[in-house]
């Protein structure tokens, strides 16, 4: 097993966590962490898998690259719809969740 | 307790799933790095992920920026109506002032590099982007007023920018009789520049506007905190 090899199983590692964090937590920072966690993971998982044994493979690492920029923007999204919820109802969930 | 253990053991399974599937993966049927590598010469830049991002797959990278642009959007349609003045995101810190007097320059100038080496070796429009948003947040911080988001049509216009330039010039590949956002060989260099040039003020602006549409409530415990020890 190659030195590489290590990056998917990481991300495997990181997926799972987040998937954890995101069901188990109520509050909904913790929640956005938790699955920006597990979007990270993801992206080690196609990045890792891209280079495993082979020459690197530009098309995953392009993805990946999107993938960035699509979670950064969603991120910043739910923390601007995340404020705004506070500020009306003064919870830091939701109430279904309860 | 019980919750939590049913959630563990359902991660765990579905962790579980993942690892058979990387353990069991089949062999890629395509050469993907063989083609791109193949493919290269006739994209108009030397970097093959540049080459992925805006002219083999440039339909995602187009999205991307529309997709930027909506999180914005929605940024700017739920910000309280609020005066917004620098000085209630400064944080009187005169080494700050100072620093960033010398960090600027050097910080435009790491955007233009990482813009202009995108062709070439790894950087491109959003790496510059990003270093460009992390100027301007670092001179909000500092407390200097960047006039510019003063004027609205000012900031709407530096937004749509890198997604105007970018539908553009894939619809003009349109009326040379190409498919949508097919760049003709020849010009392939200088038009993925320009959309990278657009995209980069697009993407920095959008980025820093994002941080600039959400500043600290007024009844924000960390502002009244913050405005106590000024009064002081």
């Amino acid at each position: 097993m190659s030195v590489a090899a290590i990056y998917p199983w990481v991300g495997i590692l990181l997926c799972t966590l987040g998937l954890f964090g995101f069901v188990v937590h109520r509050h909904l920072l913790r929640r956005l962490l938790a699955f920006n966690i597990l979007g990270s993971g993801s992206f080690l998982v196609l990045v890792g898998l891209a280079q495993d044994g082979r020459e690197a493979d530009p098309v995953p690492q392009a993805l990946v690259l999107t993938g960035i920029v699509v979670a950064v923007a969603s991120t910043a999204l739910a923390l601007v719809l995340f404020r705004r919820w506070y500020r009306v109802s003064g919870q830091a969930s939701l109430p279904e969740d309860v | 307790m019980r919750r939590k253990l049913a959630a563990a053991l359902l991660c765990l399974l579905a962790g579980l799933a993942l690892a058979w599937a990387l353990v069991d993966r089949p062999e890629p049927v395509v050469d993907l790095p063989r083609q791109a590598a193949a493919a290269l010469p006739s994209s108009g830049v030397d970097h093959a992920v540049t080459a992925v991002l805006l002219d083999w797959r440039s339909f995602d990278t187009l999205l991307e920026v529309m997709v930027l642009l909506v999180a914005v959007l929605v940024a700017l349609a739920l910000r309280e109506a609020q005066p917004d003045s620098p000085d209630r995101m400064g944080l009187e810190n005169p080494l700050l002032r100072g620093v960033m007097s010398w960090l600027l320059p050097l910080m435009l100038l790491v955007a233009g590099y990482l813009l202009w080496a995108g062709a070439h070796r790894p950087g491109g429009a959003f790496q510059a982007g990003a270093v460009l948003a992390a100027a301007g947040v670092l001179l909000r911080l500092a407390g200097v007023s960047l006039s510019g988001f003063e004027r609205p049509w000012l900031l709407r216009t530096g937004l749509v920018l890198g997604g105007a330039v970018f539908l553009t010039a894939g619809t003009f590949a349109l009326f040379a009789g190409r498919p949508f956002l097919a760049w003709p060989e020849s010009a392939a260099g200088a038009l993925i520049l320009l959309v990278e040039i657009a995209l980069t003020v697009s993407i920095g602006l959008a980025l820093l506007s994002l941080f600039r549409l959400t500043p600290p409530y007024p009844d924000d415990p960390g502002v009244r905190k913050a405005e106590a020890e000024g009064d002081r």
